[in-house]
């Protein structure tokens, strides 16, 4: 399980604004953050991460304590078992693919679980391929892969999908919803594409201007007509 | 008969320098590209200073820190019987002033250029920040590596004013390739000179030469590792 409290002044486009958030989310969960661009959703992901510092907050998984401004503690984020998609994947532009799931791999693990991997995500033929030769959605499988292979408590995926084409999307929600399965992931995903959201979630946080304004299941959030973008 | 001297002599300073300079360098750079204090804006114009300053600006201080009569050079004197004046370790302390900002600056406009995305991400795949830049970091920055490295060495290859300040031009012992070059026009030697200046000419256009080209050769994306 997954505890969440933050609060940060956050600088947008459109001034200061106050991030105050807290949720909680259950093993093997799918939790989606959706809302409009400035709302808060990155650092939501970031803060999770440890990448990004907050004035005060909380933040636990599985009974681990990784944030407690209170009690001064901070894991950093090599402490903390998860696995991040960036936006732009972030892929390790002087290894190939193969290299850059094996960098991940934790010393003495098993190289079995690799293999694996690019087998489930069809990376077989491309595995000495280096980074920049790739298209988007094979950049994308790798970082998932990439992401994934230490076993994280916690998988987070910011917009990954955002730049292919609905085709190749589909097939990488396919792969998202393998993965999550298959590993018994907890993840956080930010998304801005209904479909998707309604596929893949098992709740979702609607956030604007960083509070939360809703929140539930998709279905019942989209039952409601004044969700933008429907 | 040309006397190699003076070269082996600037070669060696190059080298150990430049050797010397990179060590010092990477954690320097690493440090300005990602630290937040505010202090490193002046940690960056000392840096820099040697680009502009008269070298006989640097060459009159070193010389004065350097001396035994005065503080650092009577400590250094007094307690390890080191002496920088006139000396080839004082040319070297002095080139490393006189070519830091050669080293420093490539090295610090290559981290600046990485997305901010690589360094997390290593992190967050449980890397710590000395494996995160050895095996991520470095690697993508090996153009301004080689920047770095051949900049400093050529830098220190040229230098005049301060090697004569501190070195005092000494036969054998600081009397480099630029200062023999001086002293043979100043005897009318024009023959001598020439050879000398030929070579170092033929030499810097060969070091920039390499450093062009591979830097062409880091630039194309290679499709297989």
């Amino acid at each position: 399980m997954i505890k969440f409290q933050a609060n940060k002044i956050l600088l947008t486009s459109h001034g200061r604004l106050k991030l105050d958030v807290a949720f909680q989310m259950e093993k093997g969960q799918l939790l989606t953050l959706y809302g409009p661009s400035g709302a808060g959703k990155t650092t939501i992901l970031r803060i999770l991460a440890g990448l990004t510092d907050i004035l005060s907050g909380h933040i636990e998984a599985d009974r681990e304590t990784w944030l407690d401004t209170k009690q001064k503690i901070n894991l950093p984020p090599q402490k903390r078992s998860l696995g991040f998609v960036f936006q732009d994947f972030a892929l390790f532009p002087h290894l190939s693919v193969k290299e850059n799931i094996r960098y991940a791999l934790p010393k003495g693990d098993d190289m079995k679980l690799m293999e694996e991997l690019i087998e489930l995500m069809e990376l077989g033929p491309l595995q000495d391929v280096r980074p920049s030769f790739l298209s988007g959605g094979q950049q994308q499988r790798v970082a998932l892969a990439r992401a994934i292979i230490r076993r994280p408590r916690l998988l987070l995926l910011d917009e990954p999908l955002s730049a292919l084409d609905d085709d190749m999307r589909h097939r990488l929600q396919d792969y998202i919803e393998r993965i999550r399965h298959h590993f018994e992931l907890t993840t956080v995903l930010v998304s801005h594409h209904l479909p998707e959201i309604l596929r893949l979630s098992d709740k979702v946080i609607w956030l604007e201007k960083g509070r939360i304004r809703q929140e539930g299941t998709p279905q019942a959030l989209f039952s409601n007509s004044k969700i933008p973008g429907t | 008969m040309t006397d190699w001297q003076p070269l082996w002599l600037s070669f060696r300073l190059a080298f150990v320098t430049t050797v010397i300079l990179l060590a010092l360098s990477l954690p320097l750079a690493y440090w300005l590209a990602y630290s937040r204090l505010r202090i490193k804006a002046v940690v960056e114009a000392l840096i820099s200073l040697p680009m502009v300053l008269p070298p006989s600006v640097l060459g009159f201080y070193l010389l004065i820190a350097f001396s035994p009569s005065h503080g650092p050079g009577r400590f250094l004197d007094k307690y390890f019987d080191i002496r920088l004046v006139f000396t080839f370790p004082g040319l070297v302390v002095a080139s490393l002033f006189y070519s830091l900002p050669f080293m420093v600056n490539p090295l610090l406009s290559g981290f600046k250029s990485l997305p901010p995305a690589l360094r997390e991400a290593s992190y967050t795949l449980g890397k710590s920040k000395r494996t995160t830049l050895i095996k991520i970091l470095l690697p993508n920055i090996r153009p301004s590596l080689l920047t770095g490295i051949v900049l400093s060495f050529a830098h220190t290859i040229g230098e005049f004013g301060v090697v004569l300040m501190i070195g005092g031009n000494i036969p054998g012992q600081t009397r480099v390739a630029s200062l023999a070059i001086f002293d043979e026009m100043e005897s009318m030697n024009y023959s001598a000179a020439n050879k000398y200046a030929l070579i170092l000419f033929l030499l810097s256009f060969c070091i920039l030469l390499v450093v062009y080209l591979a830097n062409h050769y880091f630039s194309k994306p290679q499709p297989l590792s």
